[in-house]
């Protein structure tokens, strides 16, 4: 449900959502990009399982956080896209990935 | 970034820059540091690279950001973007992550400049993917050149909304209709105030020119607009709402098909980083919102500043002037400035600053949203979207007993979700001050704790 606005702008970058590849603007956000490709939703809620797409685009409201290059609770609205990004819808609550080290 | 500075700036909006290339032109070593990409603020988001077609829709206000973001550019001093501030305290010690490394610096005088954000407006529905604030529209445009297509419609009240929606229809943006949830009356109400704004006459002029365009434009517009909801299962998918005749008629149960619903109810202060610092705030009754005890140079106590709004909404002409005036105060207080020069800059400055404040009494007062529109007027209505606690949850847990709204949070988790209560809190006093009957001063607000943003213990541990 939205577009680019201006013809000149090259679709040159080379994303990974959910799995399938989508060409999009270079200097766009993650979630803009995700607007852009029509996507239904960007997340599921920890609580109710609801689908949310981002709300404020400008990092205070937290409801566009996403998996990015493997890394849960990133807010797409704050992280531009890159040649090569792999972005994934995040499902609940994201999991703490830890290292333990004997003492 | 070093251990410490002279002067640390958090912002690099207008107010923020402002402040930094004034220190730095008179001698004060200064570091900014700022949570976007590129300096400029939301309201000069992009202003230094944006495209022909870009400058053409969004105007002349937002093109004269470009001279401050070029001038902002070659400063002198330090400047670190996607730098996000992760703690602030009252001895100016703050903590910044760049780039996954966490750095902790002791400013000798801080200046916060972190602008403002959307006042929440809690309507039945407001969660569902395809309602988003109006300045979310504005910043997609500004930063990423992109427009919503299918049907569209602007919901609120405020001079961004009509400023978006003429932006939109100069970009040749489709506009389904404009929803206007001023109260009857308003104007009429306000005009007292008119009589002293009126040195801000050019603000009438360009709202009167905003309401040209739409009118002409021939988008369908709806006066004193009620209950307002957003319908829909798994998106929106109507919105639905009561609006009056011209003739002052009720017409209820309107409702249109929509894809994208952007909100809109003024914008507050983002006070987050200036609570955390200590510094004092007052409920602003006629903005309907928490402002920072300020003088006119931005001071809140000794080496701490908090300017533009941050402190109090008072746009981007006003914030570029505070923010000047912020850095000279700085530099002065650093003996930098000989006092004949501060002398004649600061009075010429404080007089430029209080022309251009002389309107906003005036536009607080005919935008000062209604009461239905911060307090949900149903049960089941979300107030804090991330732990998705409704109306009912947190009049529950005040009828149970719950103190305020800290106790508020503990009992329902309300707040305690990853925006930290930035989307909730005023929304949540708000409730709390209705239903005990207290008014919001003594009610309060929810407690501002580090980390302010989000840092893995790995990043904690590496202090």
């Amino acid at each position: 449900m939205f577009k680019v606005l201006d013809d000149n702008h090259e679709f040159d970058t080379q994303i990974s959502f959910d799995g399938k590849d989508h060409l999009v603007p270079s200097n766009i956000t993650v979630a803009a990009a995700a607007l852009l490709i029509g996507v239904k939703s960007i997340r599921e809620t920890p609580v109710t399982g609801a689908k949310r797409m981002p709300l404020c685009m400008m990092g205070v409201c937290y409801e566009c956080l996403m998996k990015i290059d493997g890394v849960g609770n990133q807010r797409s609205c704050q992280t531009l896209v890159r040649q090569g990004m792999v972005i994934e819808r995040q499902i609940g609550a994201t999991e703490v990935e830890a290292e333990y080290y004997e003492a | 970034m070093k251990p410490s500075y002279e002067l640390l700036i958090i912002g690099a909006g207008p107010a923020g820059m402002s402040a930094a290339c004034e220190a730095a032109r008179n001698g004060v070593a200064v570091c900014v540091i700022d949570d976007q990409p590129e300096p400029g603020g939301q309201i000069y988001r992009n202003a230094s690279r944006a495209t022909d077609k870009q400058n053409q829709v969004l105007g002349k206000d937002y093109q004269q950001g470009k001279n401050l973001v070029d001038d902002f550019k070659s400063y002198g001093g330090e400047y670190y973007a996607n730098a996000s501030v992760w703690h602030v305290d009252a001895n100016n010690q703050v903590g910044v992550i760049k780039a996954g490394k966490n750095y902790f610096i002791s400013a000798k005088n801080l200046v916060i400049a972190s602008g403002a954000q959307e006042r929440a407006m809690p309507i039945p529905g407001w969660q569902l993917p395809g309602v988003m604030y109006a300045g979310a529209g504005q910043i997609l445009f500004k930063g990423s050149g992109i427009v919503p297509t299918g049907e569209l419609v602007l919901a609120g009240t405020g001079p961004l909304l009509l400023l978006l929606a003429s932006q939109y229809l100069h970009a040749g943006v489709k506009i389904k209709a404009i929803l206007d949830t001023t109260p009857k009356g308003r104007i009429v109400k306000s005009l007292d105030k008119l009589f002293s704004g009126v040195q801000g006459y050019e603000y009438l002029i360009k709202g009167a020119s905003l309401l040209r365009h739409i009118k002409a434009a021939k988008v369908p517009y709806y006066k004193h607009v009620e209950g307002l909801c957003a319908v829909g299962v798994e998106r929106v998918e109507k919105v639905s709402f009561a609006s009056a005749t011209k003739a002052g008629r009720k017409v209820a149960n309107i409702s249109l098909d929509v894809d994208t619903l952007l909100l809109h109810q003024g914008i507050i202060p983002n006070t987050r980083l200036a609570r955390a610092a200590q510094c004092e705030t007052t409920w602003d009754a006629q903005q309907s919102c928490w402002i920072v005890a300020t003088n006119e140079y931005g001071l809140c106590r000794q080496n701490t500043y908090v300017v533009g709004d941050a402190a109090r909404v008072m746009g981007a002409v006003a914030s570029r002037i505070q923010g000047r005036l912020c850095g000279l105060h700085v530099a002065q207080s650093l003996t930098k400035v000989d006092s004949h020069s501060w002398q004649v800059w600061h009075k010429d400055l404080l007089k430029k600053l209080r022309k251009e404040n002389a309107i906003r009494p005036f536009l607080d007062a005919v935008y000062q949203p209604a009461d239905a529109y911060l307090i949900p007027q149903q049960d089941d209505v979300i107030v804090c979207r991330c732990e998705e606690v409704t109306l009912s949850d947190i009049q529950d847990a005040v009828r149970l007993g719950c103190q305020g709204p800290n106790q508020v949070k503990s009992y329902t988790r309300c707040g305690m979700g990853p925006c930290q209560g930035t989307q909730c809190s005023n929304t949540l006093s708000h409730i709390v001050a209705k239903q005990s009957n207290m008014p919001m001063a003594q009610v309060g607000e929810l407690r501002v704790r580090s980390p302010l943003s989000p840092i893995t213990l790995g990043q904690i541990a590496d202090l």
